[in-house]
Parts: structure tokens; C-alpha cells; sequence
């Protein structure tokens, strides 16, 4: 059989993914971690009597911090399968993604072990982030000028 | 190539089972069930290793015989450099040979042993494999606590580990015949939908099986393929419809009747090495020693997935042996 003519009936075959249903979900879980972390910056700017900005990092801080806790407690990895882009996108999910490289590869040491492996996952989303933010950096400075 | 054989007899088999597969149908069926992924040792690579270890002691104990009984044992598993296996095989002493061919690997195993056996190069051996969910994902996918969401033809790597031992000895179970594999690729690249890279490679073992030993597929009672799962499955009967003209009855896939899919999460079934083997070696065994199934062909289908050469663009080759089993008086 042509190979051109074997995908086709390999798709026969193949089930469809319920791509809106987990849109859906990944929005809503992804929005209801929106207005969480809002909430802990403003909670944070009002009880500290801290400006916004300063907030937003302690807000950062401890949603890596619960993240990375939920990952070694070992049910973080069911909700993300559960919520999927909902959970992986914010920060939490890179908190997830280096703890749980992290915690796999403890017992082979601790610079061959965690510290090669721990941005496996990780890597590729820093990279691509530095890479971007200069791209977008120098587009907005080329466009708008310095503000 | 099609081997046929006259004095080959599985005397014995153990079979070693993990937490998923302890609450899936057969769990009556197996010898030994661990009820977690580390079975008291360090990591998950470690405990895959003393599965075998299990196994192979658990068969020793029901043929009576001890290591130094045995001519060669022959082992594989999915980690990198069958690790697994030459740990184990380090531990138990027995001349070892290491065998390769993914999911196939179980009965590449028992074909090399049986030939062996036929030709009296040896008296006996022992054929194991084994596979771990946990130590499977770390090397081919994200790390266990990641999660990463998966497609629903994905499959789930069973944990367990399956020894059969093989003589010259007469018993219930005869080694009939086996064909050796060709590798197929058609170009399937999707490293989540193995049934589909598989089924190809089954169809043509199943194929060459029947037209060397010159038997219609009505011949066997049963027709086990490997791991390729509940689409897999489906792909393989349209496929051999199509291509060779053969409707396959009495057929199943050991990936749909080892788990419980309705309410174990592993979506289109079981995968991995042991897979096959857990299910034959316990549950299709004992329906054949009941006589409930007289002549049994074991399709066992291997992805031969390198994740470096899927990183490379290449599709994933696969390959699938058989080999046919027979109840005698």
C-alpha cells in the first residue's frame, strides 16, 4: 500500500480530538489563574502597602512556589492532564515542567542528574522567551522609539 | 522466514505485574503484583530490573531447577542499552544474550531460545522481557510528574515483567512455528499513534506466516497481535482486508485485554515489551491448558522508535514477529 493512501485510512481510523471542549476548558482554568493572581497582587499591594508593580513579583513568587509544592506532593501532573493549556501556559506550568524534570532525575546526581536535566522541558520556553522579547523589544523601539 | 519445529515445549512461564495492571481484568492471572513503581528499590529503572529478577526466580521455583541448571537466558527491554535486562542478567549468573526489537522483543526471544533448543545447541532456556511505565516515559517522553495531556491514540507502557522457559522436555505446550519479521515503514511519524505505525508490520508478518506454512487463517483458534490498541486494531483488520485479501477472525490485540479502558486512564490500551507476554503467559496459557484454545498464533508488534531520528524528521519503522503455539496431548 502507497503511503500517500495508508494515512488516509490510518485517519479513517483515528479518533478526533474534542478540541473545543478542551479549549473551553483550558480557558476557563487558564482565566480562573488570571483572576487568582490578580487577586494576589492586589491583596498583596493592599495588605504590604507595596506598589502594583513590586506585588506582581510577589504574586509570581508564590504561584511558583505553590506550583512547584503541588508537583512534589504528585497530583499537579493529574490536573494538568486534566486542564492542559489552562495550566501549562502560566508561570505555574513552568514552574511544573522544572520540578518535575527536577524531581525525575534526583538520584543521578546533582550536576549530571538535576542540573542538566532540570531544563529539559524548560529550556526551549526561556530560549524562545529571550529570544522573542528581544525581537518584539527592538520592533517596538524601531516602530515607537525610545518612550 | 518461517521456522517450523518438532521438540520445542514451553514448560513453564511467570509473570510479574505493576499497580495499573493489578487492577485491570486479568490480575487473577498473574504470579507476583507490586503495588507501586519503585518495588522497594531506588528508582524506577532499578525496580525494572528486580521484576525480572522476580520473574525469573518465580519460573526456577515452578520448574524446581535452579540458575545453574539453566544453558542461556535470554532478556530485553525498552531502556537504553537494555539496561534492565544486563542488570539483572548481572545478578542471576546464567549465560545471557540481550535481545532488541521494542515491543517485539518478547518473541524475538523465544524464536532465538527455540531454535536453539530445536537444533540441541542448548537444553533449556529462559526468555524474559519487561517494561516499566514510569522508567518508559522519563526516556521516551516528559518526565512522570510533567503529565503532559495526551492524544487519545496514545497508549500506556504496562509495568510488569513476563519469563517463559523453554525445552526439549514434552508438555501440554508446543512450540509449533515461528516467522521472523520484516521491518515495515509507511511512514507514520507519530510517535502517538503507534497502533498505526505497527499494524503494517503485523499484517505482513501474519501474511508471510500463512503463506510459508501454506495455512488458512481459520487454522488458528486465536490471533494475538501485540500492543497496537483498540485503533490499531481496527487498522490492522481494514489493512489486511485491503492489502492481502484476508479477513482476520478470531482475532485480538493483548494492548485491549489487559487493562480496563472504561476506567483505567491508558487510553488506547497497553503497550511496551511485556505487554504481549504478561497476557499469553498467564491468562491465553491457561486457556490453552484448559483447551479452550488449540493452536494460538502471537503476533508480537515492535516500534523500533528512536526519539532521535523522530527529532530528525524520520518516520518510525516497525517490525513484528510470530510465533505459534499448540496444545498436544
Amino acid at each position: 500500500m502507497e503511503k500517500t493512501k495508508y494515512k488516509d485510512l490510518v485517519n479513517k481510523h483515528t479518533p478526533k480530538e474534542n478540541r473545543l471542549y478542551n479549549g473551553m476548558i483550558a480557558f476557563i482554568i487558564g482565566g480562573f489563574m488570571g483572576a487568582l493572581g490578580e487577586l494576589l497582587r492586589q491583596l498583596y499591594a493592599y495588605f504590604f502597602d507595596i506598589p502594583t508593580s513590586e506585588a506582581t513579583m510577589f504574586m509570581i513568587i508564590t504561584l511558583i512556589f505553590i506550583g512547584c509544592l503541588f508537583t512534589c506532593f504528585g497530583f499537579f501532573d493529574k490536573w494538568v492532564n486534566f486542564a492542559k493549556c489552562g495550566l501549562i501556559i502560566p508561570i505555574t506550568g513552568f514552574a511544573h515542567a522544572m520540578m518535575s524534570a527536577a524531581l525525575e532525575y534526583r538520584k543521578e546526581g546533582m550536576v549530571t542528574g538535576i542540573g542538566a536535566n532540570m531544563f529539559k522541558l524548560a529550556g526551549s520556553v526561556i530560549i524562545f522567551g529571550v529570544v522573542s522579547a528581544y525581537t518584539f523589544g527592538l520592533i517596538r523601539l524601531l516602530l515607537g522609539g525610545i518612550a | 522466514m518461517t521456522f517450523r519445529y518438532n521438540n520445542v515445549y514451553i514448560n513453564a512461564t511467570s509473570t510479574v505485574a505493576g499497580p495499573y495492571e493489578q487492577k485491570g481484568p486479568l490480575k487473577n492471572y498473574y504470579d507476583a503484583t507490586y503495588d507501586d513503581f519503585y518495588i522497594n528499590m531506588d528508582t524506577f529503572e532499578q525496580a525494572e530490573s528486580k521484576m525480572i529478577e522476580d520473574s525469573v526466580d518465580i519460573l526456577l521455583s515452578k520448574i524446581g531447577k535452579t540458575k545453574f541448571d539453566i544453558d542461556l537466558f535470554l532478556s530485553g527491554d525498552l531502556l537504553n542499552q537494555i539496561a534492565s535486562s544486563s542488570y539483572a542478567a548481572s545478578r542471576l549468573g546464567i549465560p545471557f544474550m540481550g535481545v532488541y526489537n521494542a515491543c517485539a522483543t518478547s518473541v524475538e526471544g523465544l524464536i532465538i531460545g527455540a531454535n536453539m533448543v530445536e537444533n540441541k545447541q542448548i537444553k533449556n532456556c529462559i526468555c524474559a522481557v519487561s517494561s516499566h511505565n514510569n522508567a518508559a516515559e522519563k526516556q521516551f517522553r516528559y518526565p512522570v510528574e510533567y503529565g503532559g495531556p495526551k492524544p487519545k491514540t496514545a497508549t500506556f507502557t504496562t509495568t510488569g515483567s513476563a519469563s517463559a522457559y523453554l525445552s526439549s522436555n514434552k508438555e501440554q505446550i508446543k512450540v509449533d512455528s515461528s516467522t521472523v519479521g520484516s521491518v515495515v515503514d509507511l511512514g507514520i511519524k507519530d510517535v502517538y499513534h503507534m497502533g498505526a505505525v505497527m499494524a503494517p508490520a503485523a499484517a505482513d508478518t501474519i501474511f508471510k506466516h500463512l503463506r510459508d506454512t501454506k495455512r488458512e487463517i481459520g487454522y488458528y483458534d486465536l490471533i494475538l497481535t501485540g500492543d497496537l490498541g483498540v485503533y490499531g486494531r481496527d487498522i490492522l483488520k481494514e489493512y489486511m482486508k485491503t492489502e492481502y485479501g484476508i479477513e482476520l477472525k478470531n482475532y485480538n490485540d493483548t494492548a485491549c485485554m489487559i487493562y480496563d479502558r472504561e476506567k483505567q486512564p491508558v487510553y488506547a490500551g497497553g503497550s511496551g515489551p511485556a505487554c504481549a507476554p504478561l497476557v499469553t503467559y498467564s491468562y491465553i496459557l491457561n486457556k490453552m491448558k484448559k483447551k479452550e484454545y488449540h493452536r494460538i498464533l502471537l503476533v508480537a508488534t515492535g516500534a523500533l522508535h528512536s526519539p532521535t531520528m523522530v527529532n530528525q524528521k524520520l518516520s518510525i519503522p516497525a517490525i513484528a514477529h510470530a510465533i505459534s503455539l499448540e496444545v498436544v496431548e
